[in-house]
């Protein structure tokens, strides 16, 4: 074993970070660039350290790993971090995007920069800390705590409408988080501890799993997002900066379909399969409506926010499906929508960056002078569609196939989102990429280069191999899932069985 | 040998992509300054707009770019590992089909999850075999004439990259181990066919086109997906084998389906035909297929005719043990197949552009294989595809010579008298027609009155609809080949311009051809037993489940009725003899008698008007509607822009305690909403 708490470093190293850059002052040229690489050095030094969590992780095993324990607040609150195969692809997307979060900030923040390397570092540690924190109250501060450097990075280095689409974003989560932590305190006072593992094991009372379930799931489904709390969700990523763009959509929006992993299925499995019909009606308005809105879209921004919706349905209906194929289905697919959604959002910024507009109507034809740009989003527009090959089919491939078993309407209708997002993706591609180069604006526009190369290409890497070989995934997570799947139908039957012998 | 049939297209494409890639690269510097200073004189862009064509008709456009660096390597590469695949597919084919060595070369695990077990994997049978002979061969020789026909594009290393990525998607279609890996190959062809078709992509109605065959391909694999999903749900398993092994046993089996008790096998075989649908451009789902032909001419002769579009027929002689248990599936696959052959061989009657005859025919002879497919007579089908693949490959790649020669003009009505000018293009067209039409001894003759005998000795309630409407259609088709011949290459030239311009394709193109047109008249004859004579059985083994007497009623029907399909044949050129050589004021005469079926045949049944009114539209206005009034009225309008509204309104009222600040209020009110949650979550949580 590892006798350093490598969680803990992963954590907090990039609060360390965070710290150096505050005390390198200046607001000098030398001060900006110094802070970059600081930042740059911070994430990648944590990348790596994280990538020691793969290796040494034992994926057969459902237990949660690296775990720490030391005493804390008060009784039954302890410091307790740990992952399982379902929260350790999350950490290593965080870790493993940052990198590139910093790249693409490199030259298109120019005011603030050491406080906007800060909040991104800052939000690093939260983001991995809810990921790997093992008690509910240490998860709901390192939760809500990663609301405030996001609300700083919309509100701050945002576009024209910032402030209202920063509120927006704080107003929705607010609500959902201010329910939640009263079904924390309930459950607390049901179970005389905050400490997630053993809760899982502790049954909770019929009465209190569906409202605590509801508190959590307001929480969750704006996190998520689920329609109809879904609006906040365009307006944030039109307004924030590239990079906050990014981790908004490939990792903030993460924390819903996690949260439903780790508190809703297991803790109240009675609960979620009452109100399962619920999630299925709920995803598959959110998929055909989100789709049918990003159809109409005249902004790339936006366009792509919807679609994110959409996918982001298809994983609360495989995860409430509550079948293997569906769970682990929707742990992938958050893993490949983190991956395709950044990369996509990347593409609009590297656009953006050049002629600072994301009308779709400003572009046409640009795939004449920017070939390697032309390829590279064709590849994520491609996986967007959830074409076989890439990364983006095999999640929506297993959600609908775990759901298909056990709500047929449900994957049917949901099906016919392949069908709008391949006409809403391949629109957007066409009026962006393709077509003559006839606007004069964009007549001296220039290819990717080397820096913006150097975000892109991992990530088109990364989306075809896990898109003809996603077992790296599926085999980190296949353990957990298995168990919480067999726990899930276990409480399920055995409330059944029950209610017939009645 | 195996993998290097399947996998030397990938390695070609992938070649040619980087050579592609590098050479775009080069001319397009990087950088991410934008020189606004330049915005007015937008002198870079003028220099584009010369080769924005976008007159109908014209497939080509002329460019005056350099040709990208390492074009000849690009097409030299993928052109001889095509060869190469080609050669080793017939080896395959004599090794499996004749000396029966089936084979399964596993490759590494793809999705895998509890008791959902995908894998990559090749598996070569007699089925897949012929498929791997037609596809390498026609790809190969698709490649070679490319060279010919695109020497004018600046683009040729992207053209032949993709040319051959469609190629390696189709052999994964083919060598599948289970549906999966299909519709991985499936959607690749998709993807490959939506890269071609807009491969200009400076003309708008070819990105148009390819948006839509891309879209309406989505539609049927919608239904392939869901026949995937109501599989693994009756067995467990993705694989062919497995799902073969149970098949019996799912007799009498229903799927409740929005209420609906439906027969298990019969739905999923159904969902699985909507893919075959889409993707063999079926009736309701054939709109994408004329439009298709806005790609670069080599692409509609090996997509759009040989390959490709044979897929969905491949598919159901594929999961043939399925249908066989799946009557009432069968009738539906008869029913849509003898539909779309008489329907677009109607519109073909009418159409001017070359292509898009051509295209309508191809339509027309897919609905004939359904026809065999329906029958349970699943080799017949697959002995059509095989002769179709090259006879309207052939027809395809000779129209692309006529354009060639007429620099780019694809409307018939301007051309005539041709054949003076490009008599090898004649020749072989005539070959290519006459293996179309039936004509005795051609290729054509032995597999569409294989289909014809087929549909009048199936068991099936739409086989008597089907034997009429497919000799109907014989009739048309016979029609409309040679009022494209007569019209093309007979008469007087109406261009006279490009008719004295005229020349014959340079040697790329004509050695393609010229093996085509012997394939025509070859692939008939000497393969008519083993795919629908007494050899079936021994040849196919167990790689497709025919119906158990099919074969051998077909050949038991009457006589005269045997020899019905070549008097129709005949009927359809000596009318179009007289309309378009006897009395050429025939045809205008009769348009004008009757305005209505005229109109109605040119507008192609109104297909896309009626799709465009009922789908496209309303889809637009709902989409507009939720994001407008859903989005931003009722969700916005009652969520957080109403709470912050109604907060404005009451502190306008109550001056007194107002901070000004927004969140204060709906902090505020946020926590009044909490505190009714705790009461009552406490309320059950202290109980």
């Amino acid at each position: 074993m590892i006798t350093w708490p490598i969680l803990s470093v992963v954590t907090f190293l990039p609060v360390i970070g965070a710290l150096v850059i505050y005390l390198n002052r200046g607001e000098d040229e030398a001060a900006r660039r110094n802070s970059r690489w600081i930042a740059l050095w911070t994430t990648l030094v944590t990348f790596a350290i994280s990538l020691i969590l793969v290796w040494r992780f034992d994926p057969s095993s459902a237990d949660f790993q690296f775990v720490e324990k030391t005493s804390w607040l008060a009784t039954g609150i302890t410091y307790h971090m740990g992952v399982d195969g379902i929260s350790l692809p999350f950490v290593i997307l965080t870790t493993a995007l940052m990198p590139f979060c910093i790249i693409a900030s490199w030259r298109s923040v120019t005011s603030r920069v050491r406080e906007y390397m800060m909040a991104f570092l800052l939000l690093e540690t939260l983001l991995v800390g809810t990921f790997s924190a093992l008690d509910l109250v240490l998860f709901y501060l390192f939760f809500e705590g990663g609301l405030i450097p996001m609300f700083l990075i919309i509100g701050i280095w945002g576009g024209p409408r910032r402030v209202y689409a920063s509120f927006k974003f704080f107003l929705y989560t607010l609500l959902g988080s201010v329910l939640m932590l009263l079904a924390i305190m309930a459950l607390y006072w049901n179970a005389g501890t905050t400490d997630i593992p053993t809760l899982m094991h502790t049954a909770v009372p019929r009465g209190l799993q569906t409202w605590a379930w509801l508190a959590f799931f307001a929480s969750f489904a704006v996190k998520m997002p689920m329609w109809p709390v879904h609006t906040w969700l365009p307006d944030a990523h039109v307004e924030a900066p590239t990079a906050g763009s990014v981790v908004l959509a490939a990792i903030l929006l993460k924390l819903g379909g996690y949260g439903f992993l780790r508190f809703s299925l297991p803790m109240f499995p009675l609960a979620s399969h009452d109100f399962a019909p619920l999630i299925f009606s709920l995803s598959v308005i959110a998929i055909i409506y989100t789709s049918l809105v990003a159809l109409m879209q005249d902004d790339i921004k936006k366009l792509i926010a919807y679609s994110s919706v959409a996918h982001m349905g298809f994983v609360t209906m495989g995860i409430f499906a509550g079948t293997m194929q569906g769970v682990a289905g929707g742990v992938f697919q958050m893993v490949s929508h983190g991956i395709v959604s950044g990369a996509l959002f990347l593409c609009v910024g590297i656009v953006y960056d050049r002629m600072h507009t994301r009308e779709i109507a400003a572009y046409g034809g640009l795939v004449n002078r920017m070939p390697l740009y032309a390829l590279v989003f064709m590849v994520f527009t491609m996986a967007n569609v959830g074409l076989p090959g890439t990364s983006g089919f095999v999640g929506e491939f297993m959600t609908l196939l775990g759901t298909y078993k056990v709500s047929l309407p449900t994957a049917v209708i949901a099906t016919l989102g392949v069908i709008l997002s391949a006409a809403y993706a391949l629109w957007l591609y066409r009026k962006v990429v393709f077509g003559a180069l006839t606007k004069p604006s964009l007549a001296s526009i220039k290819d990717l280069t080397f820096r913006e190369c150097l975000t892109l290409f991992p990530l088109v890497a990364l989306t075809i191999l896990f898109g003809v070989y996603p077992k790296p995934v599926l085999d980190m997570s296949a353990a957990s899932v298995q168990q919480l799947v067999n726990n899930y139908n276990t409480a399920v039957t055995a409330v059944k069985a029950a209610a017939l012998l009645q | 040998m195996y993998q290097a049939i399947v996998f030397l297209p990938l390695l070609g494409a992938i070649l040619a992509g980087l050579i592609s890639i590098y050479g775009a690269h080069a001319r397009n510097p990087s950088g991410d300054e934008v020189e606004h200073h330049h915005d007015d004189h937008a002198h870079a862009s003028v220099a584009h707009d010369d080769h924005v064509h976008d007159d109908h008709g014209h497939d080509d456009h002329h460019v005056s770019e350099p040709a990208a660096a390492g074009s000849r390597a690009a097409e030299l590469i993928t052109t001889g590992l095509l060869f190469v695949s080609a050669a080793l597919s017939w080896v395959a084919l004599v090794d499996v089909g004749f000396l029966h060595h089936s084979a399964r070369v596993p490759l590494f695990p793809w999705i895998n999850s509890g008791d959902l077990q995908v894998a990559w994997a090749l598996r070569i049978d007699a089925l897949t075999a012929v498929m791997l002979v037609v596809v390498n061969t026609v790809s190969s020789l698709v490649h070679l004439y490319s060279i010919g026909y695109m020497d004018e594009d600046p683009y040729r290393p992207r053209f032949f990259a993709y040319l051959s990525l469609f190629t390696f998607a189709m052999l994964m279609l083919v060598t599948a181990d289970n549906l999966v890996q299909m519709f991985f190959g499936w959607e690749g062809v998709g993807l490959a066919s939506y890269l071609l078709i807009g491969f200009w992509y400076q003309k708008p109605s070819a990105n148009a086109a390819a948006i839509k065959a891309f879209v309406v391909n989505r539609v049927g694999d919608f239904g392939f997906l869901l026949g995937i999903f109501s599989i693994f749900m009756l067995v467990g398993s993705v694989d062919f084998e497995t799902i073969f092994g149970a098949a019996p046993g799912l007799t009498g089996k229903t799927i409740n389906f929005f209420g609906w008790h439906a027969d298990a096998l019969t739905l999923t075989c159904i969902l699985l035909f909507m893919g075959a649908m889409g993707k063999s451009a079926q009736f309701l789902l054939h709109t994408w297929l004329p439009d298709a032909m806005e790609g670069p001419t080599p692409v509609s002769a090996l997509i759009h005719a040989a390959t490709m579009v044979t897929a969905g027929v491949f598919m159901v002689a594929r999961l043939s043990p399925l249908f066989e248990l799946a009557p009432n599936a069968q009738a539906v696959v008869m029913f849509f197949g003898a539909t779309t052959a008489f329907f677009a061989a109607t519109i073909g009657l009418v159409q001017n552009d070359i292509k898009r005859i051509v295209a309508y025919s191809t339509c027309s002879q897919l609905g004939y294989m359904f026809v065999a497919m329906g029958a349970g007579a699943y080799s017949v089908g697959m002995f059509h595809l095989f002769t179709h693949a090259f006879f309207k490959a052939l027809l395809f790649l000779g129209s692309g010579s006529v354009i060639y020669a007429m620099h780019h003009e694809q409307d018939i009505r301007n051309m005539g008298g041709l054949w003076r000018k490009i008599p090898f293009t004649f020749f072989v067209m005539c070959v290519g027609t006459l293996a179309l039409t039936g004509f005795p001894f051609f290729a054509g003759y032995f597999s569409k009155d294989a289909i014809i005998e087929s549909a009048y000795a199936a068991h099936n309630p739409f086989a008597t609809y089907a034997y009429i409407l497919t000799v109907v259609a014989a009739l048309l088709t016979s029609f409309y080949s040679w009022r494209l011949i007569f019209k093309t290459f007979f008469g007087e030239p109406h261009d006279i311009e490009h008719y004295e311009a005229a020349h014959e394709s340079p040697l790329w193109m004509l050695i393609p051809i010229g093996v085509l047109a012997a394939g025509s008249i070859l692939s008939g004859f000497p393969f008519k037993e083993v795919f629908a004579g007494h050899g079936v059985e021994e040849f196919f083994g167990s790689s497709i489940k025919m119906h158990p007497h099919i074969i051998e009623e077909m050949h038991h029907i009457p006589g005269w009725l045997a020899h019905l399909p070549t008097v129709m044949m005949l009927i359809g050129l000596y009318v179009a003899y007289l309309f378009y050589i006897r009395r050429p004021y025939l045809p205008d005469e009769l348009a004008a008698q009757q305005p209505m079926l005229y109109q109605f045949l040119l507008n192609k049944w109104y297909f896309d008007e009626l799709y465009e009114l009922i789908f496209v539209r309303p889809a637009k206005w709902i989409g507009y509607q939720l994001w407008k009034k859903g989005d931003g009225y009722i969700i916005d309008g009652f969520g957080p822009d109403g709470v912050s509204a109604r907060v404005l309104d009451v502190t306008r009222n109550v001056v007194k305690i107002q901070t000004g600040y927004l969140y204060h209020y709906a902090f505020a009110m946020l926590i009044g909403v909490a505190g009714l949650i705790t009461w009552f979550m406490f309320g059950y949580g202290g109980r």
